[in-house]
């Protein structure tokens, strides 16, 4: 059967005249663009920092030092090289919080993506081939999600479930899915009216397999950006809800839920309030940075002109 | 145009059924019972809670129950708030205009500067302004505003001193709502620094919520511009030596609009997600502050009313925005 998906290598002529592997061309393109590829080295080195997070953190994430509260970063008069970073108000380490912190961030987007893109993406599919009622059902049903504003929409949701991690990042992807349904509807509908679909129907190709072997792998292009760009929101919007005590609970040191506990000492140390935020906007940086890279080397529009 | 205009309002009808649904389901499934809450510490006695099941009607079957909330919601009627007793309709209505005041400024924020912005940086495409403004454009994009806020308050309330935390105005100033625009008011009143205290306030709260906004807005115009940049008639209209700035503001700009009025009219969703944290951190008493204290407080109409309210804003708006597209893109309504 004619898997269109994988056959762009099955001639190779001459080696300076072949296409280049799907990976490679696509890291050229991507490669061009480059505050992409400084977005992709930052978020490798986050992801680096939250895998060997424990090994890393000089100390204990939630051990107190009743001595040495609020201690400032080393730079400033009264800091020292003990804590490089500072201490919060309970005499833990900034340091430490921020690097285990980023193994929350890194578990939300994934997490997030995954459940929201599965279930997005399936829903998509089924709607893009279902008769047109039910289609209108599912859309209608996108629309109404998409009606409330997101934050507010996942708040409720939490409030119902219970704050915690997991029910935040439950939220988050309910609230994310819709777009990857219309994504997906859209990218369906464009691809089932091509040849090739219609030859693949002709030789006789079951529902499952026109859905998930001759379509959807034409369709993941603009997937892959959503996820990216989905990735940064969900870090964003989980630390918004950490922050409004929705999310992560203390003593957890999820960068949103830092941020919470700092806010009364905003006046008198800085630094609490100030590393945390900085680590979300460089991570959430990156990520956009490297979403816009992805959508630079996916899409076709551009790579012709 | 009228059957685009009625085929579009036809599906206004069934997503406002389903945000009612939603709305409604909510509060039926939120764990806790609504009565023994609002009843707090005291307690009651068996009796008081059958009365007060029967007098919330949470005794009858849920069609019922659903059917008299939706009855009431058309009639304006979302129920009281347990914790003030007001009907949560009132209440909506009287914070709503601290949440508008705010939005508006926020979105002409992100008008006046993102717009020119998008435009700069998309005729200097690839040169020094277009990297430093779409730079500076996605740091805004992805800004976690709750800190930049509280980043904000650091520098300008803190070491500064030149704006409040929070608030609306000094507690100086006292004078009846008129309008519910302190702008307005305070200048209606007559009471000397009042406007300006009512600025000072806003001037922070603004910015925070008009970054991402502004973000938005002028990606979105530099990427019309650059599309609309490359057609024939730009050309046309170079050779023929019309003044750059001609060719960029009125016939380029002009047709880059429409995606732009749509981002713009899209944006006010993620102005009322926005609020939710703005208002929560300035202490501005809006529909977000409403809102989320609502929820701390397990207050259910004035979630469940407030919910829908909220959702109802977005698709009047987008409803608008919709509508608008169709009158300047003729394309739009054949679909």
């Amino acid at each position: 059967m004619a898997d269109v998906s994988s056959s762009t290598n099955t001639t190779p002529t001459d080696a300076a005249t072949a296409r280049p592997g799907r990976f490679k061309e696509f890291w050229r393109y991507f490669k061009e663009n480059r505050g992409a590829v400084i977005g992709f080295y930052v978020f490798v080195f986050f992801l680096i920092v939250a895998i060997f997070a424990p090994l890393l953190a000089p100390f204990d994430p939630s051990s107190q030092n009743r001595a040495a509260t609020l201690v400032p970063p080393f730079w400033q008069s009264g800091g020292n090289w003990t804590y490089p970073l500072g201490t919060d108000p309970l005499g833990r380490d900034m340091l430490s919080r921020l690097i285990h912190g980023a193994r929350y961030s890194f578990l939300v987007g994934t997490v997030v993506v995954i459940l929201a893109a599965t279930g997005g993406i399936l829903t998509g599919l089924v709607a893009g081939f279902a008769p047109k009622w039910l289609d209108t059902i599912i859309m209608r049903i996108m629309d109404i999600i998409l009606s409330i504003p997101s934050l507010l929409l996942a708040l409720v949701l939490v409030a119902i479930l219970g704050p915690s991690l997991l029910n935040a990042m439950i939220a988050i992807a309910i609230v994310l899915q819709p777009h990857y349904v219309r994504l997906t509807r859209a990218a369906v509908m464009t691809e089932l009216s091509k040849d090739y679909v219609v030859s693949a129907k002709v030789a006789g190709a079951r529902l499952p397999r026109l859905m998930f072997v001759t379509v959807l792998p034409n369709c993941l292009a603009p997937i892959i950006v959503q996820a990216a760009l989905s990735f940064s929101n969900a870090i964003l919007d989980v630390a918004a809800l950490g922050f409004l005590g929705m999310g992560a609970q203390p003593p957890t040191p999820e960068w949103g839920t830092m941020l919470a506990e700092a806010r009364e000492f905003i006046l008198r140390a800085w630094w609490v309030v100030t590393f945390p935020g900085l680590a979300i906007l460089v991570t959430v940086l990156a990520i956009n940075l490297m979403g816009d890279g992805l959508r630079d080397a996916l899409d076709p529009k551009l790579k012709r002109s | 145009m009228l059957r685009f205009l009625i085929s579009r309002l036809l599906t206004f009808i069934p997503t406002f059924i389903g945000v009612c649904i939603i709305s409604f389901a909510f509060i039926r499934v939120l764990p806790g019972d609504p009565i023994v809450v609002m009843a707090g510490e005291r307690g009651l006695s068996d009796e008081r809670y059958q009365e007060m099941v029967e007098q919330f009607g949470f005794d009858r079957p849920l069609i019922v129950q659903f059917w008299d909330f939706f009855t009431g919601v058309l009639q304006g009627d979302l129920g009281t708030s347990f914790v003030t007793k007001r009907p949560v309709f009132d209440e909506f209505f009287a914070l709503f205009p601290a949440t508008l005041e705010l939005s508006f400024c926020a979105i002409v924020i992100a008008i006046v500067l993102g717009l020119p912005a998008g435009v700069i940086a998309a005729v200097n495409r690839g040169k020094f302004f277009d990297r430093a403004l779409m730079s500076s454009a996605l740091v805004g994009y992805s800004m976690p505003i709750f800190w930049w806020a509280l980043l904000l308050i650091i520098i300008f309330s803190g070491n500064l001193g030149w704006t409040p935390v929070s608030g609306r105005i000094d507690l100086l100033y006292f004078f009846p709502p008129v309008t519910g625009f302190m702008l307005i008011d305070s200048l209606l009143s007559g009471q000397d620094g009042a406007f300006t205290s009512a600025v000072r306030h806003l001037i922070l709260p603004s910015i925070v919520l008009a970054t991402i906004p502004l973000a938005v807005i002028a990606r979105q115009t530099r990427s019309a511009m650059l599309e609309v940049l490359g057609e024939d008639y730009i050309r046309t209209a170079r050779s023929k030596g019309l003044a750059p700035p001609r060719v960029n503001g009125l016939h380029a700009l002009r047709n880059a609009m429409i995606p732009v009025i749509t981002v713009i009219g899209l944006s006010v969703g993620m102005l009322l997600a926005g609020a939710i944290l703005t208002e929560t951190i300035f202490s501005w008493p809006g529909i977000g502050k409403w809102m989320v204290d609502s929820i701390y407080r397990r207050d259910y109409p004035v979630v469940q009313g407030g919910l829908l309210m909220v959702a109802l804003m977005v698709m009047v708006v987008n409803l608008i925005v919709d509508l608008t597209y169709g009158l300047i893109n003729p394309k739009i309504r054949k679909r």
